[in-house]
C-alpha cells in the first residue's frame, strides 16, 4: 500500500511547512503595503491643515507646561481641551518629543499660531505615526481571512478617502481612535468578551463620542459574556464592572482628586451650540430643516402668517433650542431620545440572541443612528461607522454594494473639508482610485470565473436606474459646485452648493441607515 | 483560491480604450499570457482580469502620487533675482503668449534672452505658448510683458502644476499604456509581473521629482521618445519616426537616442524588399515633421544613420547604451539628463531589474543635491520609499533570468555601496563642507554615481554584444505563438 502511504506522508509534510509560517507572509504582506501608505501620506506633510492643528499644539504646550489641575481650566488659548483624559495624557507622552524637537511647540505663550516646518512635520509624523494602531487592528481583524478578502479589507480601511482626508490634511487623529475601536470589536468577534470591553472603555476615555455605541456594548456584554447561570453571571458582571470602573478611575482618577470633575465634564458637554456643525453634516435634520423652511414657504405664499426664527441653526438659543418656523422645535433631550429608539432595533436583538459575527453589524448601526439623530453632529463622524463597516463589506454581494455607495457618500460630504484649489486634485483623484479599487475589488471577489468583462462588474456593483442616477448625481452636482455655480450665479446664494450637498449626501445616508436597520431587524 | 488559465490557451480581446483626449483602440491584440501560479497573492483580484484593471488603478495611484508632489516647493521658490526653473518657464510663457513666432528666439529691448532665453527646440515655445494661454484666461498677471518677472503666487503655482500634470496625463500615460499592451504581446510575461512593470514605469522617483517637484516638462519629450519606442516594437516605423522626431523638437537632448533609433530604423529597412523606398519614406517622415515644426524658421535638418542588426530586444538595449554615451562624454550635462538612460532602463524593468533598480538609486542619489537646493527632501524620501516598496511587491518582480548567484563578495559590496550612499545623504545634508573645498560633498556624490553609471554601461553595452551575436530577425519572434 506504498501510494496511500507517501500521500500521506507528503500532506502531512504540507501541513507542517503551513503550521511553521502561517503569518509570515501576512506580516510581509502588511509591511509592504503600510510602508507605502506611509510614504504617500509623508507626501501630504505640506497640505492645507485647518485649525484642529493649532488645537492639537496647543494641547501639547499646555499638557506639557501646566500641572494636571490646571488642565481642563486654562484658558491662555480659545482651543480649549474637550477631550477626555486618555487623550490628555496622549498628548503629553506627545510633548515630551516635541519639546525635544522644538521647545516653542510647548511654550504655551511663545507657541500660539507656531506655523514653523518643525511642528508641522512633527505633527504630522505624530498622526503617521499613531496609525499603527489601526495597521495592528486591521492585522488581528483579518489574519485568519484568504488573502484576496483580507488584503481588500486593509485598503477599504487605511486608503478609505474620508479617513486620509481627515486625519492627514485637514488634521485629526482618527486613524489611531477607530484603531481602537477596531481592536476591541476584533477582540468581540473572537469571543473575548473581557479584552473588548476593557479596550472598549479605554476608548470612552480618549474620546467620549464613541459612547454612542455604549448601549449596543451594555446588551451584547451582559447577554454574551454574563451567561451561565446566576452565579457566574453575576461573578462575570462584577468582573467586567471592576475593569470599566477601573479604566474610568485611571482616566478621571486625578481629576476627582483635585476636585475638578465638573470642569471636565463642562469642557467634554459644552452647551450653547446649536443643532447643526457650521456646515450642516448630512443627517436627518437636514432634511427635517429644509422641510421646515420649504413648509414656512409655502404657506406664506397661500396666506398665513409664519414668523420666521430669529436667531440661525447653528448658533444656540437659551435652552439649546433651535428654531423651528412650523414644525416642532427640537431640543437635545429630544434628539437623545430620538437616537435611543433608533439603536433600540440592535438592542433587542442583541438581547435575544447576541452572536459574535453581528457585534460589528450592531455597532455600526448605532454609530449611523448617533450620526443622523445627534445633536450637533460633524460630518466626520461618519467615518465611525463607515471604517467598521469595511470590515463586513466583504461578507456579501448586498454588503459589498451597501458600502461601495455609502463610501462614495461620507467621502463626498467629506470634501467640503478641504476648500482650498490646492488640494481639489487630490482629494477627487482620492476618491476616483478609491472608487476604482472598490469596484475591482468586490467584482473579482463576487464575481463567477472567466467572466471579465467591465459589463457585469457594473451590474455587480451598483443594481437599478435609481442607485445608477443617484451616483451618477454626484457627477452633477460637483460640476455645478465647482464650475457652473460661481460661472452663473457668481457670489448670489454662496450657501447654496453646500445646502445642496448636504441634502444630497443626507438621502445616502438616510439609505444606508434603512438598509442597515432591515439588515439587522431581518438577521436570525 | 486561485485564477488560472491553462497554459498556452489565448484570447483574442477587443480593447476600446479611452484615455485622456485620444482614443485607442486596439482591437484582437493576441494575448498569449502565461497562467498565473501564485494568483492567490495579496492582489491577485486586481490582475486576474487583464490589464487594464491595474493600469487604471496604477495610473490613478501615480496621478495622486504626482499631485501630492505638487504641493512641495519648486526650483528657485522665493529666491530672487533669477529664481530658477519655474521662472523659466513661466518667462517663456510670458514670451509666446505676448510676442510674434518669428521675435520668440531674437534678443530684443522686449525679450531679453540673457533672462532666462528660449534653449529649447519650437515645440517646447509652442507648448509654452498653449500653456500660457491658459494662464492668461485665467491669471493675466502672470504672463503680461516685463511685469510678471518673478512672479510667485498660489494660483499661479498651482496653474503652472497644472499645466504639467495635465501634459503628463495626456500624453505620457498613453505612450505607457500603449507600450505596455505591445510589450505583453511580444514578451510572454505573468500578468503581475506587467503591472509590476507598469508602476515601475508610472512611479519613476527621478522622473516625477523633477517634473512635478523641481518643476520641468520632461514629460513630454520622454512621453513622445516612448511612443516612438513602441511604435517600433509594435512594428509602426513611419508613427515612431514622427513620434520621435517631434521629442527632438521638444528637447534637444533626446539626441542621445537618435543612434539607437536610425541605427535600428535603417537596418530594418536593408531587411526589406525595397530599401532606398523604405528608406525615403521614413527620411519623408523625418523631413516633413521637421518642417512642420520649424515651419516659422524654416530650417532642416538631416539625420545620421549608422547600420546594425536590428531586433527588438537588442534595440532596447541600444538606446540605454547611446543614452548613456551622451550622458557619460558629453560636453555641459545636467544631472537632470540622467532621466534620458533612465527612461530605456525602465522600459527594460522586467528583463533587468537588479540593473533598473541599481540605476534609479544612484540616479536618485545624483540629483539628491539638486532636489536639496529646491528644499524638495521630504518629497524625495517619501517617493525613494514608494519606489523601494512598490519594487519588492510580493509577486511583483519577476525573477531575473540569471539570478545572480548570492555569492559572499557581491552581496558584501552591493550593501556597502548601499551604506556609503546613506552616509553620503545624511552627511550632505548635516555636516557643512569645509571652507577650502565648498563643493567636496557634491564631488564625492558625483564620483560614486558615476563609478556605478560605468558599471551599468559597461554591463549593458556586454549584453546588447551577446544578444546581436545572436542574430534574431524581429520576423521569427511574432511567430512565436
Amino acid at each position: 500500500m506504498k501510494p496511500p502511504k507517501q500521500k500521506k506522508a507528503r500532506q502531512l509534510e504540507e501541513k507542517q511547512t503551513k503550521l511553521h509560517d502561517p503569518h509570515r507572509p501576512i506580516i510581509k504582506d502588511l509591511l509592504w503595503f503600510s510602508l507605502i501608505t506611509t510614504f504617500f501620506k509623508v507626501l501630504l506633510i505640506p497640505a492645507y491643515h485647518s485649525t484642529d492643528f493649532e488645537v492639537h499644539r496647543n494641547w501639547l504646550a499646555l499638557t506639557h507646561t501646566l500641572p494636571l489641575s490646571h488642565w481642563y481650566v486654562d484658558e491662555t488659548s480659545p482651543w480649549t481641551l474637550d477631550y477626555p483624559p486618555f487623550f490628555a495624557y496622549f498628548e503629553r507622552f506627545l510633548s515630551l518629543f516635541a519639546s525635544l524637537v522644538d521647545p516653542t511647540i510647548t511654550d504655551l505663550y511663545n507657541g500660539l499660531n507656531y506655523k514653523a516646518l518643525s511642528v508641522i512635520i512633527f505633527q504630522r509624523l505624530s498622526v503617521i505615526a499613531s496609525d499603527a494602531i489601526l495597521i495592528y487592528s486591521i492585522y488581528k481583524l483579518t489574519k485568519n481571512l484568504e488573502s484576496k478578502k483580507r488584503f481588500l479589507i486593509w485598503v477599504l480601511v487605511v486608503w478609505s478617502p474620508g479617513l486620509l482626508i481627515v486625519d492627514h490634511v485637514h488634521f485629526q487623529y482618527n486613524g489611531f481612535l477607530l484603531g481602537i475601536l477596531l481592536v476591541s470589536l476584533g477582540a468581540l468577534q473572537k469571543g473575548n468578551d473581557l479584552i473588548g470591553g476593557f479596550v472598549f472603555a479605554i476608548l470612552l476615555c480618549f474620546k467620549h463620542l464613541f459612547a454612542v455605541a455604549g448601549p449596543v456594548y451594555f446588551v451584547y456584554l451582559l447577554r454574551h459574556y454574563c451567561r451561565g447561570g446566576i452565579l457566574r453571571g453575576f461573578t462575570k458582571l462584577v468582573t467586567m464592572g471592576v475593569v470599566v470602573v477601573a479604566v474610568f478611575v485611571a482616566a478621571y482618577g486625578p481629576f476627582a482628586y483635585h476636585g475638578q470633575i465638573q470642569e471636565v465634564l463642562r469642557r467634554m458637554f459644552p452647551f450653547g451650540r446649536g443643532l447643526c456643525h457650521a456646515y450642516w453634516a448630512p443627517n436627518f435634520w437636514v432634511l427635517y430643516i429644509l422641510s421646515d423652511k420649504m413648509l414656512a414657504f409655502v404657506l406664506a405664499k397661500l396666506g398665513f402668517h409664519i414668523q420666521t426664527p430669529t436667531a440661525s441653526f447653528t448658533g444656540g438659543l437659551v435652552g439649546d433650542a433651535s428654531p423651528f418656523a412650523i414644525l416642532p422645535t427640537i431640543t437635545p433631550s429630544l434628539t437623545f431620545a430620538i437616537v435611543l429608539l433608533a439603536i433600540s432595533p440592535s438592542l433587542v436583538k442583541a438581547w435575544r440572541n447576541p452572536q459574535p459575527k453581528m457585534i460589528i453589524r450592531w455597532v455600526a448601526y448605532a454609530y449611523s443612528c448617533g450620526f443622523l439623530f445627534g445633536w450637533h453632529v460633524h460630518e466626520k463622524a461618519s467615518l465611525h461607522f463607515l471604517v467598521p463597516l469595511a470590515v463586513v463589506a466583504v461578507e456579501s454581494i448586498e454588503d459589498a454594494r451597501h458600502y461601495f455607495m455609502l463610501s462614495i457618500v461620507s467621502s463626498y460630504s467629506l470634501f467640503p473639508l478641504l476648500y482650498e484649489a490646492q488640494e481639489y486634485p487630490i482629494k477627487v483623484v482620492l476618491l476616483l482610485l478609491h472608487i476604482a479599487l472598490m469596484w475591482y475589488g468586490f467584482s473579482s471577489q463576487f464575481s463567477e470565473r472567466n467572466e471579465s468583462d467591465k459589463r457585469t462588474a457594473c451590474v455587480l456593483m451598483v443594481t437599478g436606474w435609481m442607485e445608477k442616477s443617484y451616483l451618477l448625481g454626484f457627477v452633477v452636482l460637483e460640476i455645478w459646485g465647482q464650475f457652473l455655480h460661481p460661472f452663473l450665479l457668481g457670489d448670489k446664494l454662496p450657501f447654496l452648493p453646500l445646502m445642496m450637498m448636504s441634502f444630497y449626501c443626507a438621502l445616502g445616508m438616510m439609505y444606508s441607515w434603512i438598509w442597515q436597520l432591515r439588515c439587522i431587524v431581518r438577521s436570525q | 483560491m486561485g485564477f488560472s488559465l491553462e497554459a498556452g490557451s489565448s484570447k483574442k480581446i477587443h480593447y476600446c480604450i479611452r484615455v485622456g483626449d485620444k482614443e485607442m483602440e486596439k482591437s484582437r491584440v493576441t494575448k498569449a499570457v502565461k497562467g498565473d501560479v501564485n494568483d492567490n497573492s495579496a492582489w491577485g483580484w486586481l490582475i486576474h482580469k487583464g490589464i487594464s484593471a491595474p493600469f487604471i488603478c496604477i495610473s490613478l495611484f501615480a496621478i495622486l502620487v504626482r499631485v501630492a508632489v505638487s504641493l512641495h516647493p519648486y526650483s528657485g521658490a522665493g529666491d530672487p533675482p533669477k529664481y530658477g526653473d519655474f521662472e523659466a518657464q513661466r518667462h517663456w510663457m510670458e514670451i509666446t503668449t505676448n510676442l510674434p513666432v518669428n521675435e520668440w528666439y531674437h534678443n530684443s529691448t522686449t525679450n531679453d534672452l540673457s533672462y532666462w532665453g528660449l534653449d529649447y527646440p519650437p515645440l517646447t515655445a509652442y507648448q509654452s505658448y498653449i500653456h500660457g494661454l491658459v494662464l492668461r484666461f485665467f491669471h493675466p498677471e502672470s504672463v503680461s510683458l516685463y511685469t510678471s518677472r518673478g512672479h510667485e503666487s498660489y494660483i499661479g503655482k498651482l496653474l503652472m502644476r497644472w499645466t504639467v500634470l495635465t501634459s503628463d496625463v495626456l500624453i505620457f500615460f498613453p505612450a505607457v499604456l500603449w507600450l505596455i499592451l505591445v510589450y505583453a504581446d511580444q514578451w510572454r510575461r505573468h500578468k503581475s509581473n506587467l503591472a509590476w512593470h507598469v508602476a515601475m514605469i508610472l512611479l519613476n522617483p527621478c522622473l516625477i521629482l523633477i517634473d512635478h517637484g523641481h518643476f520641468q516638462y520632461n514629460c513630454i519629450s520622454l512621453g513622445l521618445t516612448l511612443g516612438a519606442v513602441s511604435a517600433i516594437l509594435h512594428d509602426k516605423d513611419l508613427v515612431a519616426s514622427f513620434l520621435f522626431s517631434l521629442a527632438l523638437n521638444h528637447k534637444q537632448m533626446s539626441a542621445y537616442f537618435v543612434p539607437a533609433f536610425f541605427s535600428h530604423l535603417l537596418g530594418k529597412c536593408l531587411k526589406r524588399q525595397n530599401p532606398l523606398f523604405e528608406v525615403s519614406k521614413l527620411g519623408m517622415v523625418v523631413v516633413g515633421t521637421f518642417a512642420l515644426v520649424w515651419w516659422p524658421y524654416l530650417h532642416s535638418r538631416v539625420a545620421i544613420l549608422e547600420i546594425r542588426a536590428p531586433s527588438n530586444r537588442a534595440f532596447l538595449y541600444g538606446l540605454l547604451n547611446s543614452a548613456f554615451s551622451f550622458y557619460l562624454f558629453s560636453f555641459q550635462v545636467h544631472e537632470k539628463s540622467i532621466l534620458l538612460p533612465l527612461l530605456p532602463a525602465t522600459i527594460l524593468a522586467v528583463e533587468e531589474p537588479f540593473l533598473f533598480q541599481w540605476l534609479t538609486q544612484f540616479a536618485l542619489l545624483s540629483m539628491f543635491p539638486l532636489l536639496t537646493r529646491d528644499k524638495l527632501v521630504l518629497p524625495y524620501i517619501a517617493l525613494y520609499g514608494i519606489f523601494i516598496s512598490v519594487y519588492y511587491a510580493p509577486n511583483g518582480k519577476p525573477d531575473a533570468p540569471n539570478t545572480r548567484s548570492s555569492s559572499r563578495l557581491t552581496s558584501f559590496l552591493i550593501a556597502f555601496v548601499l551604506l556609503l550612499s546613506l552616509a553620503l545623504h545624511i552627511i550632505y545634508l548635516t555636516i557643512n563642507p569645509p571652507k577650502k573645498y565648498p563643493f567636496l560633498f557634491e564631488a564625492i556624490i558625483m564620483l560614486l554615481c558615476f563609478s556605478q553609471f560605468v558599471l551599468v554601461a559597461v554591463y549593458s553595452n556586454r549584453k546588447q554584444w551577446i544578444l546581436s551575436n545572436q542574430q534574431s530577425p524581429i520576423g521569427i519572434q511574432k511567430k512565436q505563438l
